[in-house]
């Protein structure tokens, strides 16, 4: 079906060249719901209404990565590649690319005609400045991987050749939009990027160019009439609202005032009666790259939660059934391990956390010597709710319950963000709630919670002080093969370990609801869901 | 003395609004008293699925989101809403009576110096103030009790100094200075028991908005998170009030209820206690 659909486009020209590649790998991996749709023919025209919530500080990525941010400037922005369902790098402004046999040198074949919106056009220069100098600076996350590039050069205006230091399997990982978009040298090349003027008005490649921003009220930008892509954008105009009270956009989306939703906008109690409503489709897929784990955020420090028995105690104690069906209202997946299922090395037949067993956890903490007192109380522990909104509260709600029907004791401490991230970066907490994404690959987005090497006293590292040694090499091993086979090997025996002793407490794999009204197409495509560009989005 | 409190209980009770809220206020008061025998779990506890009806399981007003008691709630909500109605209300009442006698009896500076610092707290808004306060000193039962109490004395300090500047220059109270008695005699036999009945229908009025102040912190989920309350259970049930109305409709019910008591009871111990109105019924 979803075959038929790409060679009907293609059969009336409407699909560019350069973007059918992309599309046939999509086809092969795609089984989204719009895959069952018939036919429709891109039409250009039309404004799309949205929303955005909370209102990002800026829209440049890179100077800002957060979540609002990413959604609306990968319209602004683009990045070398995309990604299918499966993770696989899919053409954006690469149009190809090769890696050498000793696989150290990547050979990124850019688009032609690429414009920056002030005209400009993009070459190996701007790429190659974006990577080794404004990403490099900026991102936290691209530090570390872009200190492996050795040389990064340009041997005409359309080729970028990078050369590793190290063979790094999942370097592919690391270019779309959101990871490192393509930002224009000839405005930030030398100059502070957090304060560059040119942030107030961003200037990138993408299928959308900014017009005008009311702090607090919305967000336009225009088809960009020099896009590289053959006819594309089809929209002539995107306005991202913003929307602060989670009841308002529920009520705009009802009343079509907006014709699609994403990330937070909707609350979870909110999407089954969305679900019901025949001109709106829900979506649950395309966070495939982000990946978020959610998991029970524990302490080793404390005892006795740095005791193995004690962990899978609290394991056993919680229903992952209800978590997800209950508080998160059938939106997500049960967490079978430090692995998401939707990540690449995710392995099925070892991540298998023991299940919903509170008999059997009692059993292990009396094993551990942990006996009830008179009030049936074994210890009792501190518990740091994540202030991120009433369904983590329910959750640490559920967990205080849980926790005493196997004799502990959880007293919850309400903090607000700043503290809770100040808290965790400190090793300040017994236990509290926390989710990561993990980029797609376990590289990229696991090893950073498990390995001793990152015990740090910095958020989103190993806050937990969990260390095994044997963990801390098969992540090496991982990290450093080439051969994805030596990698699979190496990620499922570390899947087996951390199920065995469950460091932090898994417990969803989390999803964003989609909701959108069934005019408009494309929406979802890629793993990057709605923070990819929407240049083939239209409204019929 | 006996006939006095006979004549007071005898013109209170004809007071119908009054008698009832004092039966209110006793029905939930019994409810917070033996919540223990009456839900012998906790109120956190999951008792059956989440949003039952009410009526469904035993379960007589329903279950909330995680398949917890709502009556149980509602019985142990009691318990906090009474308990920091009544602790707020009396540190309020004891630091405005302080700062309230003082100022009303030394006068001169003194007075303007306290009445300054009073209109202090007065001008900013209490509901706001006692939000940052919990929001800083991090949401527990102490941090509640005491920015409660300390958005709500300025009221009773007022009242007690208005007392105090019309009571010291009557004759009995001249009349012991005349006699040489001390200035701490002359203040708390003399002239604070006189002031003391208005302070006594601030005080219940003052638990009503006390009770209403913790409801809206707990609301916006800044109540104590290890002690259920009426205003967490309307802010949880607040977001799925299209699937479960019963969740937040009757703690609402009952902060209703309780501020309405709690106001017929002040209105009829300020009949109840003012001479004058009582000698015209």
């Amino acid at each position: 079906m979803r075959k038929l659909t790409r060679r009907a486009l293609a059969r009336q020209g409407l699909v560019a060249g350069t973007l059918a590649a992309g599309l046939s790998s999509q086809a092969l991996t795609s089984r989204s719901a719009s895959a069952q749709t018939p036919a429709v023919t891109p039409k250009k025209g039309g404004t799309l209404n949205t929303i955005l919530t909370p209102e990002p500080p800026v829209l440049v990525l890179g100077v800002n990565n957060q979540g609002p941010t990413q959604l609306a400037a990968s319209k602004l922005y683009q990045g070398l590649l995309q990604y299918s369902f499966k993770l696989e790098p899919l053409p954006q402004l690469a149009k190809s690319w090769t890696l050498s046999d000793d696989k150290k040198t990547y050979t990124f074949k850019l688009q032609e005609n690429v414009k920056f919106h002030d005209g400009h056009p993009m070459t190996a220069d701007d790429v190659i400045f974006s990577i080794m100098k404004y990403h490099t600076e900026l991102s936290p996350r691209a530090k570390p991987i872009f200190a492996n590039i050795e040389s990064a050069t340009a041997p005409d205006p359309l080729t970028v050749v990078l050369t590793l230091k190290r063979p790094f399997e999942p370097f592919l990982l690391m270019f779309d939009a959101t990871a490192s978009a393509i930002v224009p040298k000839h405005i930030y090349d030398g100059t502070e990027y957090r304060t560059n003027p040119a942030n107030q008005k961003p200037i990138g490649t993408g299928p959308f160019q900014f017009v005008e921003w009311q702090r607090g009220n919305f967000i336009r930008m225009k088809r960009f009439a020099d896009y590289w892509g053959k006819d594309q954008p089809y929209l002539d105009e995107i306005i991202y609202r913003i929307i602060p009270d989670s009841q308002s956009r529920a009520l705009a989306l009802q009343t079509g005032q907006v014709q699609l939703t994403q990330a937070n906008d909707i609350e979870p109690f909110d999407v089954p009666r969305f679900k019901a409503m025949p001109n709106l489709e829900v979506q649950l897929i395309g966070w495939e790259y982000s990946s978020q784990l959610a998991w029970i955020e524990i302490n080793h420090r404390v005892k006795p939660l740095g005791d193995v028995r004690v962990r899978q105690a609290i394991n056993m104690a919680i229903d992952r059934n209800f978590i997800r069906d209950r508080l998160w209202f059938g939106i997500g997946k049960q967490a079978t391990g430090p692995i998401c299922s939707t990540t690449k090395f995710y392995d099925p037949a070892v991540a298998k956390l023991s299940g919903y067993n509170p008999k059997a956890a009692m059993a292990l903490l009396d094993a551990a010597g942990l006996k009830p007192d008179a009030k049936g109380i074994r210890f009792t522990i501190k518990h740091m709710p994540l202030p991120y909104g009433e369904v983590w509260t329910r959750f640490s709600e559920y967990f205080r319950t849980s926790l005493r029907q196997i004799g502990i004791e959880v007293v919850l401490e309400t903090v607000d963000a700043g503290a809770w991230a100040r808290r965790i970066g400190d090793w300040d907490y017994e236990t509290s709630v926390n989710f990561l994404s993990q980029f797609g690959d376990p590289t990229l987005g696991v090893e950073r919670s498990y390995v001793s090497t990152n015990i740090k006293k910095v958020t989103f590292t190993n806050t937990g002080g969990y260390a095994n040694p044997k963990v801390d090499e098969l992540f090496t091993t991982a990290r450093d093969a080439d051969d994805p086979k030596v990698r699979q090997e190496a990620f499922s025996a570390v899947q087996k370990i951390l199920c065995e002793e469950v460091p932090q407490i898994w417990f969803l794999e989390l999803a964003w609801p989609t909701i959108h009204d069934k005019k408009l197409h494309n929406v979802i495509k890629t793993a990057t869901g709605p923070n990819s560009s929407f240049d083939n989005v239209f409204l019929s | 003395m006996k006939q006095l409190l006979g004549e007071f209980v005898g013109t209170f009770l004809r007071n119908r609004g009054a008698a009832a809220g004092l039966v209110v206020l006793a029905l939930v008061g019994l409810a917070a008293a033996t919540a223990d025998l009456l839900f012998p779990f906790s109120p956190w506890d999951m008792r059956g699925g989440p949003f039952m009806r009410p009526g469904e399981m035993d379960l007589l007003l329903g279950s909330d989101s995680l398949g917890r008691d709502v009556a149980a709630g509602i019985a142990y909500g009691a318990r906090v809403s009474l308990l920091i109605g009544a602790v707020s209300t009396a540190v309020a009442v004891l630091v405005g009576i302080t700062l309230g006698a003082v100022a009303g009896y030394a006068g001169g500076t003194v007075d303007d110096a306290i009445m300054r610092f009073t209109e202090f707290f007065q001008t900013v808004p209490s509901f706001l103030l006692a939000v940052v306060l919990v929001a800083i000193f991090s949401p527990s039962l102490g941090s509640i009790v005491a920015a409660i109490a300390i958005v709500s004395w300025p009221p009773v300090a007022r009242v007690i100094r208005a007392e105090f500047l019309s009571l010291r220059n009557r004759e009995f109270v001249q009349a012991a200075e005349v006699l040489g008695r001390s200035r701490t005699a002359i203040v708390f036999r003399e002239i604070l028991p006189n002031a003391l009945s208005p302070i006594i229908v601030l005080a219940s009025l003052m638990v009503a908005s006390a009770i209403l102040l913790e409801s809206g912190l707990s609301f916006l989920g800044l109540g104590d998170p290890n002690m259920i309350s009426w205003g967490f259970m309307i802010g949880a049930g607040r977001s799925v009030i299209r699937i479960a109305w019963w969740m937040s409709v009757f703690p609402g019910v009952a902060i209703f209820l309780t501020v309405l008591a709690l106001n017929l009871v002040g209105e009829g111990l300020s009949d109840a206690l003012n001479p004058r109105l009582a000698r015209r019924r």
